[in-house]
């Protein structure tokens, strides 16, 4: 084992004398606390660490040991419903050894040692296995967890035994003598092995009328969520952890408010999934790495996460990632960028803050697994970005839009008046429109996409004729122009407004996305029929089904909602009629 | 307190000054982050801590500042600690230093326990969730941006606004609805003037809650890397009197900017890396260490309220110093020059405000169940209210429709009667009150925000005159 000793400290960064033969991204152990770190850059005999734990009271001369290891981490069936640090150790764990406040050098294994799952083979003495195949399961939850061969081993199959054992027990030996347990470690700066990336085809689905609708995401897609403070990031990403229609959800607290976490923790247990109706919180995985938590530590945590997403994939199995923010992993990079004395690129970051970013969102993808049997997982990953003072020109933001599929543009004037979420419609796109247009078409209604397109012509619209009734009254417009105004007013506040706190809203079903719009554009239609039979425009907006689309959200009887398209056509025939007598 | 050694080893050692910071040569057996004393020329002895060391330099920096130091006759003894605050129930009622040395002539703080300042992090899985809704009296905060307890909640203020009285007015009036109080104010004033610091002192001594603050005054001339331990220092104390001795504790920190600027002093001493306007690029992280010492734990009844004010430069919402904290703390109080200008008392302007911990603190049982609703009606029409008024600029109130000048109506009396509301302290039933009032103003199917039922429920009782 290398062992050197300390030449010098700075902040999370400290350098250490006589490492020869250590390898960059080793984990290594600093100081009589035995505070673990990393080694991020080789000079001669001297190695540049990053610590992940606060440095205060090293010294000079202290050791530092090299432990020979990448960074890992532990993966094996316990790791659903857990909640870690930024190096896997389980919160409540550290709560347990030292209490409410984080003190520093404990290490706490990342899966539980003494639980027994009930390990059920799938394969028998005889068999031969290669990397990824599944040699049985273990119920975790309601996920059926596969015990699979890890990388790099393959071979004939000597004894597999069905039975109670915990994670480090063998279950399988093979003929070579390979032992397998079920815990598997993996590098978290490598990505997992797969057979080959398949193209994205299946949406996605949150129950988000403006991202299901509007600006959908695919399973093994990538999005980002952009916003000034204030704008709804968080309540966005934890509203997508929520409904996101994948068996399991990754969600890394990075840099960001320890209440927040808080909120996730107590949240969760308590609402259940609507599509199995199991409580959330049993298939999520959560890494808090709070931002007054140590700097290299939420550099890790990142990739602490996306690795776990990766495990699961291989099972073939949907994971969706949320990373909240991914502008803290960026500004850790560049503290530690700026205490390595580094030539900053813009704004201080690192030259290769664009290939970290591009790396980390690259590992995202519908892939065919690893393994002899048929089996496709995905991975997505959803990163909120934070730029300073709300300008989308900042680094992190520019680098990460070259890469993210999909781009939810959260808006501060739409924050301040509480739209919700405040998803910009015109900034925002999805590059994923077309991929999933025939998924849509044969699960949902052949014109979904024309709705769509014609919802964002008029909301397009909207914003030309605005400009023009700021310069000249709303008065002066053509009663035809005065129409869109009004419909992209309900298409905005009755459509793309939607509480995540309301109970009727939070979570709206697809079909019922699809009627909506399309009750709205059949509206649209109908006056636009009954203004070519010269009913006046007024008369038109004040039908009494207008109060009644204003009220869709909260109709939870989809069938009741259906009928309203019937009203709405009705009602505006009728009018002719009346305007007819009247006329008489 | 020298802790495993007798022998206190002196270095005379200091080859270069550098605004705040002093590099010491050859230092032996010295820890990251210690303390320092620095002894002058002529005597005086100064504290400093180690922000680098390598085999052959440890670089101080000195909290009181380097005037008067030299290279030869200084000497430099290290304490083997890192920096601590003597703590005890006793504090509440003292003046004391940025360091917490007492400022009012009174007897040294007789221990219970010596902190380290610097705190540690809270394990998350411990923190305990905010539930309990703050009433501060003032409408645009209880309607609008509930503020509750556990919460981290800063003013945003510009020069010459008043933050100082808001925040005073906040510390004098909230309280916890239905329950009798443990409460205690930490203040720590970080580069304020005299003339700041005797207003909240009187403020609080009118209010005779004086034996319930502790002061933490580092004013403007006094020294300015001070200010960087100020914050940490006062936080300790309401660590101590919150999760040790069960109070409630509101923690006000004036003025950030001020810290910021400090922060940034040492940073360019040190040659570092500026980002944004040359403030560090740690300061993120740094500013999470202050602000993220707000909240409750689990089993502690005790709680910490942090409202710390500051100074926006140039009226500047996106300067790093609000943007930085913008993303730490839950939520912001904006004041608005405009409506400080229209005699708008307190002039908070709503629209960028924002409590991201409302939804924990309102509805039924806590405040009342149309309470969301109302707020986020009062929002959506003060917001589309403030559209019109741009509007009208352009083409005149005669293009407008009769609604729409309704609109502008409600945007008018929402500042005038619901925003503005002087000294007088308004229970969260009045100010829901005055909602209602305001939205008589507008049609029924207007009110698109709020619950059929409840505009049945509530209208009905303002229309009847209730």
């Amino acid at each position: 084992m290398i062992t050197g000793t300390i030449a010098r400290i700075s902040g999370p960064v400290i350098t250490a004398r006589n490492m020869t033969g250590s390898r960059m991204y080793d984990v290594v152990s600093v100081g009589r606390a035995a505070l673990p770190g990393e080694i991020i850059r080789l000079e001669g005999d001297e190695a540049v660490i990053q610590v992940y734990e606060d440095t205060t009271g090293l010294m000079i001369h202290e050791p530092v040991e090299n432990t020979g290891v990448p960074l890992s981490v532990e993966l094996g069936p316990g790791l659903l419903a857990s909640i870690y640090d930024g190096v896997q150790r389980p919160l409540p764990a550290l709560y347990a050894k030292s209490g409410n406040y984080i003190s520093r050098g404990i290490m706490v294994p990342g899966l539980d040692r003494e639980r027994r799952w009930a390990f059920t083979p799938v394969k028998k003495p005889g068999d031969r296995v290669q990397t990824g195949d599944v040699l049985g399961t273990v119920q975790e939850f309601h996920l059926v967890h596969s015990i699979m061969v890890p990388p790099g081993v393959s071979g004939e199959i000597k004894t597999i035994t069905s039975g109670e054992f915990t994670v480090t027990d063998v279950v399988c030996t093979l003929a070579d003598g390979t032992e397998i347990p079920m815990l598997q470690r993996w590098p978290v700066r490598k990505g997992r092995p797969f057979v080959k990336r398949l193209d994205p085809e299946v949406p996605l689905l949150t129950g988000q009328r403006v991202f299901d609708t509007m600006f959908p995401l695919v399973k093994g897609g990538t999005a980002m969520i952009p916003g000034g403070f204030g704008t709804g990031k968080t309540v966005s990403e934890q509203t997508l952890a929520k409904w996101a229609d994948t068996q399991v959800v990754v969600y890394i607290g990075c840099g960001e408010r320890g209440n927040e976490m808080t909120d996730v923790l107590t949240e969760f247990p308590e609402l259940t999934d609507p599509r199995t109706g199991y409580p959330l919180i049993e298939r999520t995985i959560m890494i808090a790495n709070t931002s007054n938590m140590p700097v290299a530590a939420r550099e890790a945590s990142i990739y602490t996460g996306i690795t776990i997403a990766e495990y699961y994939r291989d099972m073939g199995i949907d994971v969706a990632l949320l990373a909240d923010s991914t502008s803290r992993w960026g500004e850790a990079l560049r503290e530690v960028s700026g205490r390595l004395e580094e030539m900053p690129g813009e704004e201080g970051y690192p030259a290769y803050l664009a290939t970290r970013l591009a790396a980390f969102y690259e590992r995202a993808g519908r892939v065919i697994c690893a393994g002899s049997e048929e089996k496709t997982g995905s991975v997505t990953i959803i990163g909120a970005v934070s730029p300073p003072g709300g300008d989308f020109s900042e680094p992190i933001t520019q680098n990460t839009l070259r890469i993210a599929g999909t781009f939810w543009a959260l808006d501060a004037n739409l924050a301040y008046r509480r739209h919700y979420p405040s998803v910009n419609w015109i900034r925002s796109y999805s590059l994923y429109l077309e991929d999933v247009e025939d998924w849509f078409s044969e699960k949902v209604a052949r014109d979904w996409y024309q709705f769509r397109g014609r919802a964002m012509y008029i909301l397009q619209k909207e914003i030309e004729l605005q400009e023009i009734v700021q310069l000249v009254g709303p008065d002066a417009l053509p009663d035809k122009e005065k129409v869109i105004l009004e419909i992209a007013k309900i298409i905005r506040e009755d459509f793309l407004q939607q509480s995540a706190y309301s109970d009727d809203d939070s979570f709206c079903p697809l079909e019922k996305q699809y009627w909506m719009l399309k009750i709205i554009i059949w509206y649209y239609d109908a006056i636009r029929a009954a203004m070519r039979r010269n009913v006046p425009l007024r008369q038109l907006l004040s039908i009494p089904a207008r109060s009644e689309i204003a009220r869709m959200k909260e109709q939870r009887d989809l069938e009741r909602l259906k009928k309203l398209s019937d009203t709405v056509w009705e009602q505006t025939e009728n009018l002719e009629v009346q305007t007819c007598s009247t006329a008489a | 307190m020298q802790h495993g050694s007798l022998i206190t080893v002196e270095y005379q050692t200091v080859n270069y000054v550098s605004g705040p910071l002093i590099f010491v040569e050859r230092p032996k057996e010295i820890s990251f982050g210690e303390t320092a004393q620095i002894i002058l020329p002529d005597g005086e002895a100064r504290t400093g801590q180690i922000l680098d060391i390598s085999e052959d330099v440890a670089v101080v920096q000195v909290f009181e500042g380097t005037r008067g130091i030299d290279s030869h006759v200084t000497t430099v003894r290290f304490t083997g600690q890192s920096p601590l605050l003597d703590v005890s129930y006793d504090m509440l009622g003292r003046v004391l230093d940025g360091v917490g040395r007492p400022r009012d002539g009174g007897p040294a703080i007789i221990p219970e326990a010596r902190l380290d300042i610097a705190g540690m992090p809270i394990n998350p899985y411990s923190r305990d969730k905010p539930a309990e809704f703050i009433q501060t009296g003032i409408s645009a905060i209880d309607a609008l941006n509930t503020l509750v307890r556990g919460q981290k909640l800063p003013i945003f203020s510009g020069a010459g606004l008043p933050a100082n009285q808001l925040a005073a007015q906040i510390a004098k009036q909230a309280k916890v609805l239905g329950e009798g109080e443990n409460f205690a104010v930490v203040f720590a004033a970080m580069g304020i003037t005299y003339k700041e610091a005797s207003f909240f002192m009187k403020e609080f001594e009118e209010s005779g809650a004086l034996e319930r603050v502790v002061f933490f005054l580092n004013l403007a001339d006094d020294p300015t890397i001070e200010r960087i331990a100020t914050p940490r220092c006062a936080l300790t104390a309401a660590e101590f009197l919150a999760y040790t001795h069960n109070l409630h504790v509101l923690v006000i920190l004036t003025d950030m900017t001020n810290y910021c600027d400090a922060l940034r002093e040492i940073s360019t001493a040190r040659e570092e890396i500026p980002g944004r306007r040359g403030y560090p690029g740690y300061m993120y992280t740094d500013l999470a260490t202050i602000y993220e010492r707000a909240g409750r734990i689990k089993g502690c009844t005790g709680s910490i309220t942090q409202i710390p004010i500051l100074t926006m430069p140039d009226d500047d919402i996106t300067h790093p110093v609000p943007d930085l904290t913008g993303y730490i703390t839950e939520g912001q109080i904006v004041l608005s020059r405009d409506l400080f200008r229209k005699g708008i008392n307190p002039p908070i302007d709503a629209l960028p405000c924002l409590s991201r911990l409302m939804n924990l603190g309102i509805g039924p049982g806590k405040t009342r169940e149309d309470h969301r609703n109302v707020a986020d009606q009062l929002y959506a029409s003060y917001a589309y209210g403030r559209d019109l008024r741009r509007l009208v600029a352009i083409v005149g109130e005669e293009a407008l429709s009769e609604l729409d000048r309704n609109y502008l109506k409600f945007a008018d009396h929402f500042e005038k009667r619901f925003i503005s509301q002087g000294n007088v302290e308004r229970s969260i039933e009045t100010t829901l009150q005055v909602a209602w009032e305001l939205f008589s103003l507008l049609p029924d199917e207007e009110l698109k925000r709020i619950k059929q039922e409840y505009i049945d429920r509530y209208r009905t009782l303002i229309i009847s005159g209730g």
